[in-house]
């Protein structure tokens, strides 16, 4: 039987989305047990959240100063310690899981499989390659441990109402000191989290200037939605990186994807393709993007996006 | 002697539209463009302006896979490598293998800093790095966006799912690369030519007693779910209006 460890991604005391969607992966797979793993300075709050997801049996605080932030090579003797007694460790494929993961795996010993889309059974998943042009079906050996990724955008994060015990870890584990942390520059925007919000508007190369981007950040804030760039724009300088949607930025599956000015290169439609409704403004009717879009509208985004604005009041 | 160690892979070009073989056994790559995958492109670029700056004497390219590999290293030669390793295998080599037979170099070469590109845009996985930190017990960098070396350590600054993170590591170090640290330069002409000449050792891989047998099977290739087709709305009033329709606003 499947016992699977996922470790918890959570910063400022709270925990990611990313860890109910890694639950809900982890669900699909048959008489699973699912155990979270929190490892923080601290993790009772986080470890609180974590017990109320639904199908979570347990959850373990690792508590240790050394884990106040996420360094991959502090954590990944931690987490290789604990996954001693599970058959299965889980991450998100998010920046926190896709460091980690693999450093895990290679301290165990195994390989990893990257950005599970679905499970077809313990040991049979399908994953997304060549920027999601293909989906392949993978099977992996039974008698070793598997750690691998859950690609988040797959899962609809498992809901709260489950009641798991939360229990204390101890953990022996020589922890490294070459890796220290210095700082990290987050922009708080105030707006929705790219990677959740049901609601994206996404900003290309179109856009001409960061100034001129400031009518996505207006249309945005009209719909209460997050913004999201193509990578054209984020080179340019047009939008921060941490906006850039796509095979190697965020891959988001929203409600409602407004992409304006976007062509639409394989690279960013990679990571839309899961969006529910995705909308294409862009005054090229050739754009690749209009072949993906459920609605499109050919038209200069800098006549349309004020019209749009005041149509939606 | 201060080296770098570089790993290029060899990828279906960065332009091409990979399609998926009708009998579901793997995609299209026969007379397929081949390129150094981008990532890795940046990394060698990042080594080479560390070199160029001082901050090391050699660059050494190196790639895992079959003979054609060596027009990837010979691209890199033309950049600016000093020296390139194919380690010659003709079957699939996982990340965990990858990092194993980097580990076995490493051991005679003794770089300072490894670079590597952070994901193959091919496969996807975004692990090779990650795995070779750990096997060799030395600090990962990954997905770096900047990179400022200050004698034995490296600060390194992350793109993250939050924004920018900067950390030190002591060297050596494996930094992986994300799109923003650098604009590769273009080979010129003389270069190709100067790269002719530039030392290429072959290994075999099995010379170098490191298990490569493949983990996981991949069973089935399929095409991604095509997305229903769309309407075209003509102005604002019309997008307005299907947005009301399936209830988005």
């Amino acid at each position: 039987m499947a016992k699977i460890l996922i470790v918890a991604e959570h910063a400022g005391g709270k925990l990611n989305q990313s860890t109910a969607k890694c639950v809900a992966c982890a669900s699909t797979i048959s008489g699973a047990e699912i155990h979270v793993a929190v490892f923080a300075t601290d993790g009772a709050p986080v470890a609180a959240e974590a017990a109320k997801i639904q199908g979570v049996k347990t959850v373990l605080t690792v508590n240790n100063a050394a884990n106040a932030e996420p360094l991959a090579a502090v954590l990944a003797p931690q987490v290789a310690a604990v996954a001693a007694n599970y058959t299965h460790v889980f991450g998100p494929s998010t920046t926190f899981g896709k460091d980690l993961m693999p450093r895990v795996a290679a301290l165990l010993g195994v390989g990893q499989l990257s950005d599970i889309m679905a499970a077809e059974g313990a040991y049979k998943f399908r994953r997304p390659v060549y920027a999601g042009n293909a989906i392949i079906t993978v099977e992996a050996p039974q008698d070793k441990k598997l750690v691998a990724t859950v690609r988040t955008a797959s899962f609809q994060a498992a809901p709260e109402g489950g009641s798991a015990s939360v229990e204390a870890a101890n953990v022996s584990a020589s922890l490294p000191s070459h890796t220290r942390f210095v700082t990290r520059s987050a922009a708080a925007t105030g707006r929705p989290d790219l990677q959740t919000a049901p609601r994206v508007v996404s900003g290309g190369r179109a856009l001409g200037s960061s100034d001129n981007f400031k009518i996505i950040f207006s249309l945005a804030d009209k719909l209460g939605a997050a913004v999201g760039a193509s990578r054209a724009a984020v080179d340019a300088g047009y939008a921060a990186n941490d906006l850039q949607v796509g095979q190697t930025g965020k891959i988001i599956a929203p409600e409602l994807y407004v992409a304006v000015g976007i062509s639409g290169a394989i690279q960013h439609l990679t990571g839309i393709k899961d969006a529910r409704t995705i909308v294409a403004i862009n005054k090229d009717a050739e754009a690749p993007i209009f072949e993906v879009a459920d609605i499109g509208l050919v038209g200069d985004l800098f006549t349309v996006l004020p019209e749009l604005e005041k149509a939606l009041g | 002697m201060s080296k770098i160690l570089v790993g290029l892979k060899r990828v279906v070009d960065y332009n091409v539209r990979v399609r998926v073989k009708p009998d579901g056994t793997g995609v299209v790559t026969d007379g397929v463009k081949m390129s150094i995958n981008p990532f890795d492109e940046i990394a060698l670029e990042e080594a080479l302006r560390i070199k160029e700056k001082g901050g090391a004497t050699e660059v050494i390219v190196v790639s895992i896979g079959p003979a054609d590999t060596q027009q990837q290293l010979r691209t890199g030669l033309a950049m600016g490598a000093d020296r390139a390793i194919l380690v010659q295998a003709d079957s699939v080599v996982e990340p965990l293998a990858a990092a194993k037979v980097f580990l076995k170099l490493i051991e005679k070469e003794s770089p300072q800093i490894v670079l590597l590109g952070k994901q193959g845009i091919d496969d996807d996985n975004n692990q090779t790095g990650q795995m070779l930190a750990a096997l060799w017990d030395r600090p990962q960098a990954t997905f770096a966006s900047k990179v400022e070396l200050d004698g034995g350590k490296a600060k390194v600054t992350r793109e993250v799912d939050a924004g920018l993170e900067t950390i030190e590591v002591d060297l050596p170090a494996v930094l992986t690369t994300d799109l923003r640290l650098n604009e590769p330069r273009y080979v010129k002409l003389p270069d190709i030519m100067k790269a002719k000449k530039k030392p290429l050792e072959t290994v075999a891989i099995a010379s170098l007693g490191v298990e490569t047998a493949p983990q996981f099977k991949t069973t089935k290739y399929e095409p991604p779910a095509a997305r229903s087709k769309g309407v075209m709305v003509k102005d604002v009033g019309e997008l307005v209006a299907a947005l009301k329709q399936k209830g988005l606003v």
